[in-house]
């Protein structure tokens, strides 16, 4: 049975290895990092191929191998990594057993790479244009001859004004810029094979949609293999033709895109797709599910299959057998003895609520107000006004979300709100009704309790040197005032509810995973029973398994103790699972707020409408893409009229735009819009479409 | 570029106005009596008030530093109390010396601290690596009485190669007096070669570990392009700031070598001057010193930015 799954899993791949057809084939791979004299597979047994002209896609959580794929394809592993076990081809060329020379002319020629961070893979101090250039006179053209190619290179990748560009250095390019010129940069070779490593994890969403689009014309006309690695599944889903889903270095499966992201048919698959908040889940009605415990530690061999100790299908088989591939399907395989039951497994988390939560009160006055908040920053005789007259209200119990791209001034409102910064004159912030002062540091202590966050990354917002327990004990003993008998069982209460476990009380930071990490800085931050929780981007360090815990966590949070929540986050999928109401923001002004169902759906702000567009869809409804024009302008000199009729694709041909900014206006109750368009029109414009997002249950 | 170099001169003078106060006042505090001093134990009570009288020591603190700062916006940098003459020509002949010593030194360890750097690195955690990395830390370690008490007694008392005292005597040639500094030199390649490497070796790992190293290393350039275009350049750049304030070492900091090899330099200046309480001529070389630092530093922050283009201020973002 094993020797028929495997040639059927063979068969599946598209391509024998030797094919001459594919571009590239990995067979049989293992690679292993060499830790303290032991060797530690990082992948293992991975075999795929692309055919010429395909994307593939790689998908799967940190620690998943998926660097390492892409590194062992070009032999840049790191020093301590070598393949221990099968073979790669690319275009009939085998990169491991290359001499040097060959395997420049290989870099040269035939493989590029991007990844994720396009600011620091230019060099910062050579100017942009060599460094294509550079390219181009490796294969042997003269220096006129290669800037001129680089420059029409550039134009390629869709950048306006290729010449200057390339007389500029690496910082002067924003992100988005800079990633098309690396793309630009891996292009200028004509790869046969084209490895993109999350190429747009960096990006905002927007900037992210742009680079994507730029990317299949772009494959035909070079003709080029595309290798995809990336975490986020929507991506994968919208870019490639065939996916393998990596987990703990194995392929567990595999198949044509559409079909393994519809159907999977590994229970690893189906846990990932169930994480992610959509077809309008939403956080009063539904919990995300999670797969339980860890990533196997590296090092550790599990002898039967690798995702048994998390599944929740895993039977003794399981854990004392490695499953073969079986084919699932045309073209399709999956690592899982139990391929047949996987699609309708059980959840790990139960999907109805722990406790019916209260609405947040609609009709009381609000928690926290603010008025004409504006925050001007200067610096070296310019200023930059990153906030202009916002006026919001957040109500008890209700999760108000944030959304804008970088630069909107999300963060800024929110350390404004904490005392953090000082807004400037003129500006209001009350806590039930009471103003309270622009400095932290003048507060009352029952205000510092009362305003608490959690900050993107735990691991720089815990002090490493302290325990689990002395983290989380301070603000109940600082805050709280919580001493002795009192404050131990307050702490119990506080583990248990973010699912930490006294075990990990003496551990510091450092032994904990990402996604503890998290847990305990929302337990430091719910320590002192605060009102507002300010949340920014609170799950963007972790995995997709991991966030889905944690929203869950802080929507179980939300239900028993009535906290109300400032939600950060790029991804609009969160934001609409977890927020009540929702204000888009753009260049320091709101564009648009509402409850969170009708800003998500139309008629609403162009802006909002961009946003919502912009964002790539696991379920596949393509929806009609509504292009941004050109990047954000600068906050230091915002446009003329409405802020955002640079990039509007709505803007109106009366001029109106451009020489006047639009009032904040309610059209529907409780939803305001910052546009010239009035509401009516706006409908009649944004019909029909349905972002899967915005879908209330299909 | 017009901004950043003002500021950087502003704060230069600032530095040197603090250096200036210092030392005035630090050298008025210092026990004993310039009077005393130069007329020595014997001489009488009267003789010496009279002395202090003439040189002005027992005017008001806040008078004399204001003379004696009024007096250098002229040139005029005081009177010995030790030879009753101007100190000018004695400290301008002393960094004469001490620039050449220093330069030498500086031409054949800044550029072997930083080969030994590179190499270091290209080959890190290999041989090459660690017998860099040892030598230049035991070097480093050792102090310069050490060495050069070594290499005085190898090369010149027992070889016989080499002159053991560092001045060549008045117009000696060029090329003589490069023999008598060999010797001196040796220490001072010895203690700042461990520096400069580890610097250009961290550095260079640090480049080398880089995306953009990566990306460069993916675009197939060879090797040799690959150092020299997308390393060195970046590499480099935090050495650049350890030299620059080892330079100041180099022509100031060089007591120890200057009195072993009995070499006039600015070094033994104020050593000298300190020891006589010649506050004047101490003050004087002190001052000079601190002028030298400023200036390496600035040297230093101009190559920065020569070769940093984030740091070029005003370009266009």
């Amino acid at each position: 049975m094993n020797a028929a799954a495997a040639s059927g899993a063979a068969a599946s791949g598209g391509a024998e290895p030797s094919d001459p057809a594919s571009t590239l084939a990995v067979s049989h791979l293992d690679v292993a990092y060499r830790v303290r004299g032991q060797d530690r597979l990082a992948l293992r047994d991975v075999s795929f191929t692309i055919a010429r002209g395909e994307t593939y896609g790689l998908v799967g959580e940190s620690g998943s191998g998926k660097s390492t794929a892409a590194l062992a394809l070009v032999r840049y592993l790191p020093r301590n990594g070598r393949v221990s076990a099968g073979t790669i081809t690319i275009s009939g060329q085998d990169p491991l057993s290359m001499g040097k020379a060959a395997l420049r002319d290989l870099r040269a020629r035939t493989v590029s790479m991007v990844y994720q961070e396009p600011g620091r893979a230019l060099n910062p101090s050579i100017r942009v244009g060599r460094q294509i250039a550079e390219v181009y006179e490796l294969a042997g053209q003269d220096r006129a001859a290669a800037r001129a190619a680089s420059e029409e290179m550039l134009r390629k990748v869709q950048i306006s004004d290729p010449r200057g560009v390339m007389d500029r250095y690496p910082h002067e390019l924003s992100g988005g810029m800079a990633q098309r010129v690396v793309i630009a940069m891996a292009l200028a070779a004509s790869p046969s094979l084209l490895i993109l490593d999350e190429p747009t994890t960096a990006l905002d969403a927007t900037v992210e949609a742009e680079v994507l689009d730029l990317l299949p014309p772009l494959r035909e006309e070079f003709r080029t293999s595309v290798l995809f690695i990336s975490h986020n599944l929507a991506v994968i889903a919208k870019m490639c033709d065939r996916v393998g889903v990596l987990y703990a270095g194995e392929l567990v499966e595999e198949g044509p895109a559409r079909a393994v992201f519809d159907q999977p048919r590994h229970p690893y698959t189906v846990g990932l797709l169930r994480c992610i908040p959509r077809r309008g889940q939403r956080k009063d009605r539904d919990r995300l599910d999670t797969i339980p415990g860890f990533l196997p530690a590296p090092g550790e061999e599990p002898a039967g299959c690798v995702f048994a100790p998390r599944c929740a299908l895993a039977t003794d088989r399981c854990r004392a057998e490695a499953p073969p591939a079986y084919p699932v399907g045309p073209g399709r395989a999956s690592r899982c003895f139990y391929h047949e039951a996987a699609p309708d497994m059980p959840r790990s988390t139960p999907a109805s609520l722990p406790a019916a939560p209260a609405a947040p009160a609609t009709d009381t006055e609000p928690l926290v107000g603010i008025e004409e908040l504006s925050k001007t920053f200067t610096a070296r005789g310019s200023s930059v006004r990153a906030l202009h007259s916002v006026s919001l209200s957040l109500r008890r119990g209700e999760t108000l979300g944030l959304v804008g791209e970088s630069g909107s001034g999300k963060t800024t409102l929110a350390r404004v709100l904490l005392g953090l910064t000082a807004p400037d004159e003129g500006s209001v912030v009350t806590l039930d009704g009471a103003r309270l002062s622009p400095d932290a540091r003048r507060r009352p202590r029952d205000v510092l309790r009362a305003l608490q966050i959690v900050f993107q990354n735990p691991d720089s917002a815990l002090n490493r040197r302290h325990t689990v327990r002395s983290l989380i004990s301070r603000p109940l003993s600082r805050l709280a005032g919580l001493s002795g008998a009192r404050l131990r069982a307050r702490l119990e209460e506080l583990i248990t509810s973010v699912r930490l476990e006294d075990r990990h009380l003496p551990l510091r930071p450092g032994q904990l995973s990402g996604g503890l990490k998290q847990r305990v800085a929302i337990a430091r931050a719910f320590g002192g029973g605060p009102r507002v929780v300010v949340c920014d981007e609170p799950t963007s360090a972790l995995d997709v398994s991991v966030q889905a815990a944690i929203l869950n966590l802080l929507a179980d949070l939300q239900a028993r103790e009535q906290a109300s929540y400032l939600f950060i986050s790029h991804d609009l999928g969160l934001v609409r699972y977890l927020s009540d109401r929702i204000v888009v923001l753009y260049l320091g002004r709101v564009m648009e707020v509402g409850p969170a169902g009708a800003v998500f759906s139309a008629p609403h702000h162009p802006y909002t409408e961009a946003l919502l567009s912009a964002v790539p869809s696991i379920d596949g409804q393509r929806t009609q893409r509504i292009k941004l024009e050109g990047e954000i302008p600068s906050a230091a000199s915002p446009p003329s009229g409405c802020v955002f009729h640079t990039r509007c694709p709505r803007r109106l041909p009366s001029g109106i735009c451009e020489s006047t900014e639009p009032e904040l206006l309610e059209g529907e109750p409780g939803h305001l819009i910052r546009c010239h368009i009035p509401l009516a029109e706006l409908r009649g414009l944004q019909t029909g479409e349905t972002v899967s997002l915005q879908g209330e249950s299909p | 570029m017009a901004t950043f170099l003002l500021r950087r001169l502003g704060l230069m003078i600032l530095t040197l106005w603090i250096l200036s106060l210092i030392v005035f006042f630090a050298g008025q505090i210092l026990p004993g009596d310039p009077g005393r001093a130069i007329l020595g134990n014997l001489a009488s009570q009267t003789s010496v008030h009279a002395l202090d009288q003439q040189l002005g020591v027992n005017r008001p603190l806040l008078t004399r530093y204001l003379s004696w700062v009024g007096g250098l916006f002229h040139g005029d940098m005081g009177v010995s109390y030790a030879y009753r003459t101007p100190v000018e020509p004695f400290v301008r002949a002393a960094l004469i010396n001490s620039v050449k010593l220093g330069v030498l030194a500086f031409v054949i360890v800044v550029p072997l601290g930083i080969l030994g750097g590179v190499i270091a690195a290209l080959n890190e955690g290999r041989f090459p690596d660690r017998v860099i990395s040892v030598t230049g830390l035991s070097l480093a370690t050792v102090p310069e009485f050490v060495s050069g008490i070594v290499v005085i007694v190898i090369f010149g008392v027992s070889l016989k190669v080499l002159p053991v005292s560092a001045s060549a005597g008045a117009g000696a040639s060029a090329l003589s007096q490069l023999d008598h500094l060999i010797l001196p030199t040796i220490p001072l390649v010895f203690i700042l070669f461990g520096y400069i490497a580890r610097m250009a070796r961290a550095g260079t790992i640090e480049a080398l570990n880089s995306d953009y190293a990566r990306t460069a290393t993916l675009k197939g350039l060879p090797r040799a392009t690959f150092i020299r275009r997308h390393i060195l350049r970046n590499s480099l750049l935090p050495t650049i700031t350890v030299i620059a304030t080892q330079t100041g070492y180099l022509i100031g900091g060089l007591v120890v070598v200057e009195t072993l090899f009995n070499y006039q330099g600015i070094g033994n200046l104020i050593y000298k001057a300190a020891q006589a309480k010649d506050f004047p001529m101490l003050e004087a070389g002190v001052l000079t010193i601190g002028v030298v630092y400023v200036l390496a530093t600035l040297a230093a922050d101009l190559l920065l930015t020569a070769f940093n283009p984030r740091l070029r201020i005003g370009a266009s973002t």
